[in-house]
């Protein structure tokens, strides 16, 4: 990896004013280089090199039982072979079943819990935002699910969803409602893995988007109302656009977050039932560890997700430069 | 201003309604799980109208029956190690990103960008089989290194965030009165980033303290298990331990929630800061 940004250092115009030959320039950016080494290091072994095995994987027809492996003192030889895009051919057309419901299940999941943590966090952030007695009080206590690891949380709420003596099928026995089967039916699963992952997710946004509000100038505000403008017109005027800033990346933070979740599904539902709540991240997993091993399905999910993120992240700096110069011009 | 803060009775009631609800349901799964590892009778876990005897039985067990502490010990080691390796390596890097134009500095960028959205699942299978080849499953040292995947690119990024808060002023007089760019990084700007340092310590130590997928592959002996992952045999399709579990749930829950509210105010400025400029 260093030889490479070196490389193109060397070949890429020199990018600020002064030209210097080799020497200066070396001269210039050794501190800087050096500094970053060991990040670049061993981003190198742990992400690419893994990354490039991976993608390498996925053209290929590995699984457990093919893979090299150690038993007692045998050692058997890896004899899975070279199989070229088979792999993509099989998952994108959609012949192995599972990659578009997973894909669009994924984006169903990741859309609407965005949107809620979003909106509920700013509505939070709103009613927080303003004089009133026991503020602080109320801020600690709906911070609390982002204070709790998520897998305690995730057990906490198996114990209210549970089918069998679970807190939320007693109060509907209660008033006269039919329990449901929270985390055992298609439908009912999803929106309960849908409801722990909001709950989870909207004390970040809240606080976040409080930090934001409390940058808007006040003077905007009374500016506004001098002009005669109604209360949802200054949220509409003066407030989204004052927290645009914050906005964009809490989005982008919650959108990555939510797409990778993986601790919520895998604890919650376990995937189940019957795949219903895999989204892409669980269901690589699943492939990878579960039954037989199917490595290079796996790595060949590894490898589609890992391109989407690219080009997701791609358009994010796109839109991202775009706001600024908007901004600045 | 004071007209706009002045609330008519109904609204001032509407608004607190609204938070008291919003509360009730932020803390409510919270309290269950403590109401529930108070119950010791296991009969009562599953009928949530009664409450049955109430003690600290099931915290006696979880301490004194159970594997409890060593997978206690395994998270501890397991995240202390993530952290320390992350924010050790990434904090040179950090602050080259916030401070120095070289070229390489926008692929470095890019780097971190798109290796902190990598999930799990894209690296799992492939570090696996490396991990697995270097002989280091089922060792504290292979999980250590699988989790600085997620933890150098986070820790990086947001030190960045915190290095560009610190103006670059202070760097200039650091140069001028003679420091080396590692002197002025060292002397100057990490004692004044040392409360960004310490929420990136923190969130680190989060995060590969409640990852789970890494910790499911690759340890695999129960010995090994660090806490998610342990506790999550209390509860399966044979059995139904809810009592250890809640009581296990308590005791990671109350010191991790008395740090993060005192770090909580730093660390949102920290996630943000790192995505708003760069």
């Amino acid at each position: 990896m260093t030889t490479t940004l070196s490389a193109r250092a060397e070949a890429a115009p020199a990018p600020v004013p002064p030209r210097r030959p080799v020497r200066g320039f070396l001269a210039r950016h050794w501190y800087a280089w050096a500094m970053v080494t060991p990040v670049v290091l061993v981003l190198a072994v742990l992400v690419l090199y893994p990354l490039a095995h991976g993608v390498y994987l996925s053209l290929t027809n590995a699984t457990e039982m093919n893979s090299g492996r150690t038993i007692g003192v045998n050692e058997i030889p890896a004899t899975y072979e070279f199989i070229g895009l088979e792999n993509y051919f099989s998952v994108l057309s959609g012949a192995d079943g599972a990659f578009y419901p997973r894909l669009l299940w994924t984006v169903q999941w990741t859309v609407i819990c965005v949107a809620l943590h979003y909106t509920i966090g700013l509505g939070l952030a709103l009613l927080l935002n303003r004089a009133l007695r026991m503020r602080t009080l109320y801020r600690m206590l709906l911070i609390l699910p982002w204070a709790v690891p998520p897998f305690v949380a995730a057990f906490g709420w198996r114990l209210i969803l549970n089918d069998e003596g679970g807190l939320l099928n007693a109060v509907l026995n209660v008033v006269g409602i039919p329990g449901v089967d929270w985390l055992g039916q298609p439908l009912a699963a999803k929106v309960s893995v849908i409801m722990v992952n909001v709950w989870l997710g909207v004390p970040f946004m809240m606080v976040a988007l409080l930090g934001g509000l409390q940058t808007v100038p006040k003077e905007l505000y009374e500016a506004a109302e001098m002009d005669g403008a109604s209360p949802w017109q200054r949220f509409r005027a003066v407030t989204l656009p004052g927290l645009r800033p914050v906005s964009g990346t809490v989005i982008l933070l919650g959108t990555i977050w939510t797409f990778n979740q993986f601790p919520v599904i895998a604890l919650l539902t376990g995937g189940g039932p019957g795949g219903a709540t895999n989204i892409l991240v669980t269901e690589a997993y699943e492939r990878a560890f579960q039954g037989i091993r199917d490595y290079a399905g796996a790595a060949t999910y590894g490898a589609i997700i890992a391109s989407m993120l690219v080009v997701f992240a791609f358009l994010y700096r796109r839109w991202l430069q775009r706001q600024t110069s908007e901004v600045l011009g | 201003m004071r007209a706009r803060d002045q609330r008519s009775r109904l609204a001032s009631t509407g608004l607190h309604t609204a938070l008291v609800g919003a509360s009730v349901i932020a803390v409510f799964p919270i309290a269950w799980v403590v109401l529930t590892s108070l119950k010791t009778d296991r009969d009562t876990w599953a009928r949530p109208g009664e409450l049955g005897a109430l003690g600290l039985g099931n915290y006696g067990q979880v301490l004194g029956d159970t594997q409890f502490l060593t997978w206690f010990g395994n998270s501890l080691i397991v995240a202390t190690g993530t952290t320390l390796i992350g924010v050790l390596i990434s904090a040179t890097a950090g602050y080259a990103a916030s401070r120095m134009r070289f070229p390489g500095q926008r692929p470095l960028m890019w780097l971190f960008l798109v290796t902190q959205m990598f999930p799990a699942a894209v690296l799992i299978v492939p570090l696996y089989n490396v991990l697995s080849d270097l002989g280091l499953l089922n060792s504290y040292a292979g999980l250590i290194l699988a989790q600085c995947t997620i933890a150098v690119p986070y820790c990086a990024w947001m030190l960045k965030g915190y290095f560009d808060t610190i103006p670059v002023a202070i760097d200039e007089a650091g140069r001028i009165d003679g420091l080396s760019p590692f002197g002025t990084f060292w002397r100057l700007i990490v004692p004044l980033a040392r409360p960004g340092i310490s929420v990136t310590v923190f969130y680190a130590f989060v995060t590969a303290w409640g990852e789970v997928a890494f910790a499911g592959v690759f340890m695999q002996s129960e010995d090994r298990y660090p806490l998610p992952v342990g506790m999550a045999t209390f509860v399966s399709d044979f059995k139904a331990e809810w009592g250890l579990l809640t009581a296990g749930s308590v005791l990671v829950m109350v010191p991790a929630a008395v740090v993060f509210f005192l770090v909580q105010r730093h660390l949102v400025a920290g996630l943000t800061a790192g995505g708003v400029k760069s």
